[in-house]
C-alpha cells in the first residue's frame, strides 16, 4: 500500500490548468510575458535611449499619452485617441469610397466577359503599385495634402474590392446559372436572387483586405505631409527627438496595431452579418 | 431499330418529343469526341421516359439536348415540332445534385421558379401553388427552412416540387436518386409517380438503377456504350398504372424485363473498366 501525497502547490497548478475556464487563456499568460521579457531584455542591452522597455515606456508615456488620450492643446498638439480619430476620419472617407466604387466596377468587370479581359492588364499593374507612389501625383493634382490622403486610401483599398467581386461573380456555380437559364430569369431577378448572394462572401473578403491596406497605407501617407492623425504623430515625435520621443511612437505603433486588427474585425463580422448561408 | 418508333404514325411521324438521328460530336484537344451518334426516339406526350445505360454513354448529353443547354451537332431534336434551342422552363431539369439556392428556404426556392416561370399568375395564385406543391411533397411544415438543413431526401423533394411547380410540358430528372439510401429512394419514387399522375407531364428521367426504371417508366431506353453511343433497345413496360410497387415486383413479366436489361447491360454491353 502506497499513499502518495502531492504537495499543494502541484494540485493548485493542476487546478489552473484544468480549468475550463481557464484554460484557453494559459498560452497567453505563458508566451505574453515571454514576449515582453526578451523586449526588456533587448532594451537593456541596446540602451534604452535607443529602445526603451515594455516599463520604461509605460513609464515615459503615462502622463499625457495613456492618461488622457483626448487631451486637446490647439494645433497638433492632441492626445493619441484624438489623432486616431483624425486618421480614422480619413480612413473612412477614402474607404467607403473604394469600396462604392469598386464593387459597382468589379460588378461590371465580373458580369461583361470583354471588359473583365480588356481591363484585366490595367489592374493587374496598377494593383502592386505601392500606396505612397500615388501620393506625390496626388498632390500634384489635389493640391491638398488631405485630399490626397484620402485618395491614396481610395486608390489602395479599391484593387482588392474589384478584384473580388470580379472573382466572386465569375465564381457563381453553374448550377445556379443553369437554375437560372432554365427558368429564363430575368436580369433583375437574377442579379437579386443569385448574383448578390453568391458574391456577398467574396466581396467581403475583398473589403477584409482593403481594409487593412487603407490603414497601412493611411499611417504612412501622415508620416509624408499632414496636420495631425496617428502617422504625423509618429513622425512629429521621431522629429522631436526629445526625452520620450521613442517611448511615444512605440505607445503610437502598439496603438496603430490595436486599430489595424479593431478594422479587421469589424469588416468581417460585418461581412458574417450579412452573409446568406454558403453552400 | 424500327421498333424504337411507335406505330402512330399518323402525327406527322414524329411524336410530342422527337430526337432525329441526333449525333453529338465534342472538340477534344486529342481530335472530335463523338458522344452520342444516329439517336432516333419518338416520346408521346405524357410518356414517362427511362434512359439507361454505363456512365459515358452519353445520357448527359442527351439530357442537354432536350433541356438545351447544348445544341446537335447533326439531326435535331424537336419538341411539338419545333428545333429545341435554348433552355427554358417548359423543359424544367432536376438536376442531379439539387441546385437549391442555399440562401433561400424551400418554400422561396419553389416561389422563385413560380414567379419567374407562370408571371402571369397573381400573387396569391402563385402563392398557392406552392402551398399546394409543398403539400404535395410533404414539406409544408418544413417550408422555411434552407437546404442546409434538410436531408437529402428532403432537398430532392424541394427540387421536384420546384420543377413541377412551374407546369413543365417536359420533366427531365438526372440520377434524381443516386445519392439517396435505398428506402429514401423508393419512398421518393413513389412520391414522384404520384405527383407525375397529377398533372401527367412527360418524363425523360435518367438512372442507372434497372429496378427503379422498371417501377417508373412506360418506356425504358438502354444506350449502347460510349464513344458514338446510341440507343441500343427500348423496353416497353406493360405494368397498369396507378403502379403498386409489390404487384409490380410480383408479375411475372417485371422478372422476364429486368433478365433482359440485365442481359443487354451486362452482357451484351458490359462495362470494360479500363
Amino acid at each position: 500500500m502506497t499513499v502518495t501525497l502531492r504537495p499543494p502547490s502541484s494540485v493548485r497548478r493542476s487546478a489552473w490548468v484544468k480549468n475550463p475556464k481557464l484554460k484557453p487563456f494559459l498560452p497567453y499568460v505563458v508566451c505574453l510575458p515571454i514576449f515582453l521579457a526578451i523586449w526588456q531584455v533587448i532594451s537593456a542591452i541596446l540602451g534604452q535611449d535607443r529602445l526603451p522597455g515594455p516599463i520604461n515606456v509605460v513609464a515615459n508615456t503615462w502622463m499625457p499619452y495613456i492618461v488622457e488620450p483626448f487631451f486637446d492643446n490647439g494645433g497638433t498638439s492632441k492626445g493619441l485617441g484624438l489623432q486616431i480619430l483624425i486618421s480614422l476620419q480619413r480612413v473612412a472617407i477614402g474607404y467607403l469610397l473604394a469600396a462604392c466604387t469598386g464593387i459597382l466596377v468589379g460588378g461590371v468587370l465580373g458580369m461583361s466577359k470583354f471588359l473583365g479581359k480588356g481591363l484585366d492588364p490595367v489592374i493587374q499593374v496598377l494593383r502592386t503599385v505601392p500606396p505612397l507612389a500615388w501620393f506625390p501625383i496626388s498632390l500634384m493634382v489635389f493640391q491638398d495634402a488631405n485630399t490626397s490622403a484620402i485618395f491614396v486610401i481610395f486608390i489602395t483599398a479599391i484593387w482588392p474590392i474589384i478584384i473580388n467581386t470580379a472573382v466572386g461573380i465569375n465564381q457563381i456555380p453553374d448550377d445556379y446559372n443553369n437554375v437560372a437559364r432554365v427558368l429564363k430569369l430575368s436580369k433583375k431577378d437574377y442579379i437579386l436572387n443569385i448574383l448578390i448572394p453568391s458574391t456577398v462572401p467574396y466581396v467581403f473578403a475583398g473589403l477584409r483586405i482593403a481594409v487593412g491596406l487603407a490603414w497601412l497605407a493611411i499611417v504612412a501617407a501622415e508620416m509624408l505631409k499632414a496636420d495631425g492623425g496617428i502617422g504625423y504623430f509618429i513622425w512629429d515625435a521621431y522629429n522631436a527627438g526629445g526625452d520620450g520621443s521613442s517611448s511615444q511612437i512605440i505607445l503610437a505603433i502598439f496603438y496603430v496595431g490595436l486599430v489595424g486588427l479593431s478594422l479587421d474585425r469589424l469588416v468581417a463580422w460585418v461581412g458574417r452579418l450579412v452573409s446568406p448561408v454558403s453552400r | 431499330m424500327t421498333a424504337i418508333l411507335p406505330s402512330t404514325a399518323a402525327t406527322v411521324n414524329t411524336g410530342f418529343l422527337h430526337f432525329d438521328c441526333v449525333g453529338k460530336t465534342f472538340p477534344t484537344p486529342r481530335g472530335p469526341y463523338v458522344a452520342i451518334e444516329d439517336v432516333n426516339l419518338s416520346v408521346q406526350q405524357g410518356e414517362f421516359i427511362c434512359v439507361i445505360g454505363h456512365s459515358g454513354c452519353g445520357k448527359s448529353t442527351l439530357l442537354n439536348l432536350v433541356s438545351g443547354f447544348s445544341q446537335p451537332t447533326s439531326g435535331g431534336v424537336y419538341l411539338d415540332g419545333q428545333p429545341i434551342q435554348e433552355p427554358g422552363p417548359d423543359r424544367m431539369v432536376v438536376f442531379q445534385n439539387y441546385s437549391l439556392l442555399p440562401w433561400k428556404s424551400a418554400r422561396d426556392n419553389i416561389a422563385l421558379a413560380v414567379k419567374a416561370a407562370r408571371p402571369h399568375l397573381s400573387t396569391s395564385e402563385q402563392r398557392q401553388v406552392v402551398d399546394h406543391h409543398l403539400e404535395l411533397v410533404g414539406l409544408t411544415e418544413a417550408q422555411h427552412k434552407r437546404p442546409d438543413q434538410l436531408s437529402g431526401g428532403m432537398k430532392q423533394r424541394v427540387a421536384i416540387a420546384r420543377a413541377l411547380s412551374i407546369r413543365p410540358e417536359v420533366l427531365i430528372l438526372d440520377e434524381p436518386f443516386g445519392a439517396l439510401d435505398a428506402i429514401t429512394k423508393e419512398e421518393l419514387q413513389e412520391e414522384l409517380l404520384n405527383i407525375w399522375e397529377e398533372a401527367r407531364p412527360t418524363v425523360l428521367m435518367i438512372t442507372h438503377d434497372i429496378d427503379e426504371a422498371l417501377f417508373l417508366a412506360d418506356r425504358v431506353v438502354m444506350m449502347t456504350n460510349g464513344p458514338a453511343a446510341t440507343i441500343g433497345e427500348v423496353l416497353e413496360i406493360p405494368f397498369d398504372r396507378p403502379r403498386e410497387r409489390e404487384a409490380v415486383v410480383e408479375d411475372p413479366r417485371y422478372a422476364q424485363l429486368r433478365t433482359e436489361a440485365l442481359d443487354f447491360l451486362y452482357r451484351r454491353f458490359a462495362h470494360d473498366d479500363d
